[in-house]
């Protein structure tokens, strides 16, 4: 049986459907309305596919306007609202409840300025992160967090998840590369935290909302930090003949004072699930891989692998392949970028997002593979570990409900570990619903409560998002 | 003389703080006080907080690039624990001593509680962005912890910039925790001279718009010096910096013949960069810290030097103008603010008197609906008031 609860639906809200559509009708454009039930479906849930529920219905307003009528009516009739970009959260962030309307953000999708002198690109939250880079690429440019689902996923989602990407180990992630945001508030009311200009006045809002997870306001516009891409880049794999090696190279790369542009980590299934469906040339006959990218000049780039090679040779490497063209280098990050969804093709999948401290990769590798063993079940490692964030993939038969069961428990007892071993939660993808009952692994109930209050500062009626990041029995308190 | 609480560890602070909002009795807050002249002053109160015995590092793992260390510990101490492992802390904090007179060391603390950070904040980040873990006695007394000690983490709202630059206003840090960088093995400046603001901010551009590894970009005028410099700083290992400089004295040809700046020199310069060091003396001028975006800076400034007597410098590409006006009776502030009032960036009042402190808003005044929100977040950590009552904004 699945784990996760959900409220009952506020029974008042659903008598009043009909009269809440008809009043929505008058604050959007009727095509950016949805209600049929055969419509809806596409909203019910996300990437955490396990679970899904109807929503009252759908908005996708097309301007800021539209965003601020809407909430300001839901904030005035008490109904909640459940904020979307692309759907691809892997917490179950953008699933809605049957009382709750949908607010998408996809038909706001233009690019609204772009300043190489003053570095940044101002676009509405409903533009995909992928399309930002490819918009400024011409130029040399580039926008640096470069989540693997780039392709789909919105500016405004990666806003709330905070999420990271392959590259976020030399550049950081969202909050590091976010210069301003307009955001509406439940009530209504337009803000503008930041701008084109760096430390913004006052308290750090823009800071508190990076990573709210659509609970604080919604996201219609953003302000980006562009960066100059380097004159070149080369991904390098180091197979290793076991997991420890592979897991002491990268805190011996950190510790040794290099910082590449990313260092990615995969174990022996996930090497032969990704190699199965990208064909990147990655080594079959390793237990770990890593992808090693620096970047650079030529002369720069030769002399940084040198060293990295020297530490993962001491460390047992077996295979040490550097691209040699730009085509290799792409089917590399295509086999990576695409872990999630080549494994989806073998497999139903939790991805667990925890972060470790470097130090202790090997041994959280470990103990992961004794978990998933306990509970009679596989495990594919592929993740981020240069920043120490894991994504060990528990593979499981969603059609068998006593697998879900065992793969949601060996989940548990994974996120425990990592937080025993100084770590947390989630590193990038957000607690959604789905860690939201594992939130005291982490937090004691003081810093809980103080979180509730300053999310009731934005939200004092707990409308937007309702029911997600914060474990049920806990509610707003003034 | 007001009476002070000496707290030896967050166990202290909270009672202290327990105390203080028991008996409704508002605290000024402080680490050693290097900015105690900064921000609207608090005048009258009975009762100040320091956390001077909450010192030393609680956590250093040279090997995860992590420190944490107790707020009262000073800045130089952690400067020195890093360098052992020839790592530092990456923003490069200001030091506050050389525009304030003042002598006692800064904290780690303080530099927080002021969100600090220096001319490599074009290329790493603010404190904000360095500073992954916190804990903190709110108003109310209680303990409260956000993030932790590794990189990346999305669990929960992120308090821990929300006190980062919250001057001590919501809640008094008990433990701070950071990424830090392996110091670079080579750093050497790029200089040109002879250039009018707005040339110098152009050339600072297509520096900072190429991949040389550029760390800071700085133009000091004519007015200042003898001769106008423009400067930048590559960073970064010996080879990419020795190429880096090639390449962008090639990139600035048009601007003219630029000239190589190494070892203390180099280091010095930033250094005053770094502090403000031009605009130090004569103590009595009031200092303001403006930021934008760095295609605007000049003509706000040729804005600004038509009604004011002023001595400026710029960091961060042109994004950050130090300002020192030489005579006006409201320190500039009207001519300041109304120069700044299209360019969507702010000023802050650095230095003053306190009496001029009192009369105009010290930080950039908000919108109402970020004035409100703002407030609500004041009430949830300190209801009573307690902590650095109107430091940053009147009520607040
Ligand atoms: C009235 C006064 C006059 C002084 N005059 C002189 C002098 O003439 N000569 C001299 O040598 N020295 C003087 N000093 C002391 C000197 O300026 C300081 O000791 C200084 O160098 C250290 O300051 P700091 O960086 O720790 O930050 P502070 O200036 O103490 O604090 C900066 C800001 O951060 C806040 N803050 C600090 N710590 C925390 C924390 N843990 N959590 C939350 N918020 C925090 C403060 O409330 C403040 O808003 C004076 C101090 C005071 C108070
Ligand atoms: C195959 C795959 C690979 C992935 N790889 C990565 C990765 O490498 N790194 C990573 O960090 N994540 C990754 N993710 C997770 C996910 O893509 C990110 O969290 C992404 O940022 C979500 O964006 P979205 O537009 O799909 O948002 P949604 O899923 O629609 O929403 C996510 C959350 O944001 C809120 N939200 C959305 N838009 C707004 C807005 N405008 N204002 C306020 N709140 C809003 C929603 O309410 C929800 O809580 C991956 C997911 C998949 C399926």
């Amino acid at each position: 049986m699945s784990k996760i609860r959900f409220t009952e639906p506020n029974r008042e809200i659903l008598a009043r459907r009909d009269s809440i559509i008809n009043d929505l009708t008058r604050l959007v454009d009727p095509a950016g309305l949805i209600t049929s039930t055969d419509e809806c479906r596409a909203y019910e849930t996300d990437a955490l596919t396990a679970y899904r529920k109807m929503p009252l219905a759908v908005v996708l307003p097309k301007t800021t306007e539209e965003v601020s009528a809407v909430l300001k009516y839901c904030h005035d009739t008490g109904v909640k609202v459940v904020p979307r970009g692309a759907g691809t959260s892997l917490a179950g962030g953008a699933i809605p409840s049957e009382d709750a309307v949908v607010l998408g953000l996809s038909k706001m999708n233009r690019v609204l300025a772009v300043n190489y002198d003053d570095r940044f690109i101002r676009v509405e939250a409903g533009v995909t992160n992928l399309s930002v880079t490819a918009v400024v690429a011409e130029n040399g440019f580039f926008y640096a967090p470069d989540p693997s689902s780039q392709l789909a996923c919105t500016i405004g989602g990666n806003i709330a998840n905070n999420s990271g990407g392959a590259h976020c180990l030399k550049y950081g992630v969202t909050t590091n590369n976010l210069l301003g945001v307009r955001m509406v508030l439940i009530d209504g009311s337009i803000i503008d935290l930041g701008g084109d200009y760096l430390d913004s006045a006052g308290l750090d809002l823009l800071g508190l909302v990076v990573g709210s997870e659509g609970q604080l306001g919604i996201v219609t516009e953003a302000t980006l930090r562009i960066l100059k891409s380097a004159e070149g880049a080369r991904p390098v794999l180091f197979g290793f003949p076991s997991c420890e090696g592979a897991g002491k190279a990268v805190a011996d790369v950190i510790a040794a004072g290099i910082i590449p542009v990313a260092i990615e980590y995969m174990d022996k299934a996930a090497i032969e699930i990704c190699e199965a469906f990208a064909k990147a040339g990655y080594p079959l006959d390793v237990e770990a891989l890593l992808i090693v990218e620096v970047e650079g000049s030529d002369a720069e780039m030769d002399a940084t692998l040198a060293d990295i090679t020297a530490i993962a040779r001491a460390n047992g490497a077996t295979t040490v392949r550097e691209s040699r063209s730009a085509i290799e280098t792409a089917a590399i990050w295509k086999g990576r970028k695409s872990a999630f969804g080549a494994t989806g093709r073998v497999a139903d999948y939790l991805c667990m997002d925890g972060t470790v401290p470097t130090g202790k990769l090997s041994y959280v590798l470990a103990e992961i593979s004794k978990i998933v063993q306990r509970h009679g079940l596989r495990v594919a490692n592929v993740f981020h570990a240069g920043d120490g964030n894991m994504h060990p993939l528990i593979l499981y038969n969603a059609n068998d409900p006593s697998q879900q069961s065992k793969a949601e428990a060996a989940g548990d007892d994974i996120l425990r570990l990592c937080v025993e071993v100084g770590g947390c939660l989630t590193g990038e993808h957000g607690v959604g619903i789905e860690k939201r009952d594992l939130m005291r692994y982490q937090f004691d109930d003081a810093d809980l409560v103080q979180q509730i209050r300053v999310r009731a500062a934005f939200d004092p009626r707990w409308l937007l998002n309702t029911d997600k990041v914060f474990p049920l029995d806990f509610r707003c308190q003034g | 003389m007001t009476d002070c609480y000496k707290p030896r560890d967050e166990c202290g602070l909270s009672s202290a703080i327990k105390d203080a909002a028991t008996a409704k009795m508002p605290l000024v807050v402080r680490g050693a006080g290097s900015k105690s002249a900064m921000g609207r002053p608090l005048g009258g109160y009975a009762m100040s907080l320091t956390t001077e015995r909450m010192r030393g590092v609680s956590l250093y793992e040279p090997t995860e690039l992590v420190i944490g260390a107790l707020p009262g510990t000073p800045v130089s101490e952690i400067d020195r624990m890093l360098a052992k492992h020839n790592q530092m802390l990456p923003f490069e904090p200001m030091d506050h001593r050389v525009l304030f007179g003042t002598s006692a060391e800064p904290t780690i603390g303080g530099i927080v509680a002021g969100n600090v950070s220096g001319p490599r904040r074009i290329a790493v980040g603010a404190c904000r962005d360095s500073l992954i873990g916190v804990r903190l006695v709110t108003g109310r007394g209680d303990v409260v912890k956000s993030g932790g000690r590794v990189m990346k983490n999305v669990t929960g709202l992120d308090l821990v910039k929300l006190n980062c630059g919250a001057w001590g206003t919501l809640g008094v840090l008990s433990e701070v925790i950071f990424k830090v960088l392996p110091k670079p093995a080579r750093s050497l400046s790029v200089g040109l001279g002879g250039m009018n603001d707005t040339t110098a901010i152009a050339a600072l551009t297509a520096a900072l718009g190429s991949s040389f590894a550029v760390s800071a970009a700085a133009h000091i005028p004519a007015s200042i010096g003898s001769d106008s410099t423009t400067i930048v700083r590559l960073e970064g290992s010996d080879g990419s910096v020795a190429y880096g400089a090639r390449e962008l004295a090639k990139l600035w040809r048009s601007f003219g013949r630029a000239e190589l700046i190494e070892g203390d020199e180099s280091a010095n310069l930033w250094l005053r960069v770094r502090d403000a060091h031009w605009l130090a003396q004569p103590m009595d001028r009031s200092i303001w810290r403006l930021s934008l975006a760095p295609s605007k800076a000049p003509h706000v400034l040729a804005d600004i030097r038509q009604k004011l007597g002023v001595r400026y410098f710029f960091d961060w590409g042109g994004g950050l103008v130090w300002l020192a006006v030489v005579d006006a009776d409201d320190a500039g502030a009207s001519v300041v603010r109304e120069a700044m009032a299209n360019t969507g960036g702010h000023a802050t009042l650095v230095r003053a008197s306190s009496e001029m402190r009192h009369r105009i808003d010290v930080f950039e005044p908000l919108p109402p609906a970020v004035l409100k929100l703002t407030q609500e977040i004041k009430k949830c950590f300190d209801p009573d008031r307690v902590l650095n009552f109107g430091r940053m904004y009147a009520g607040i």
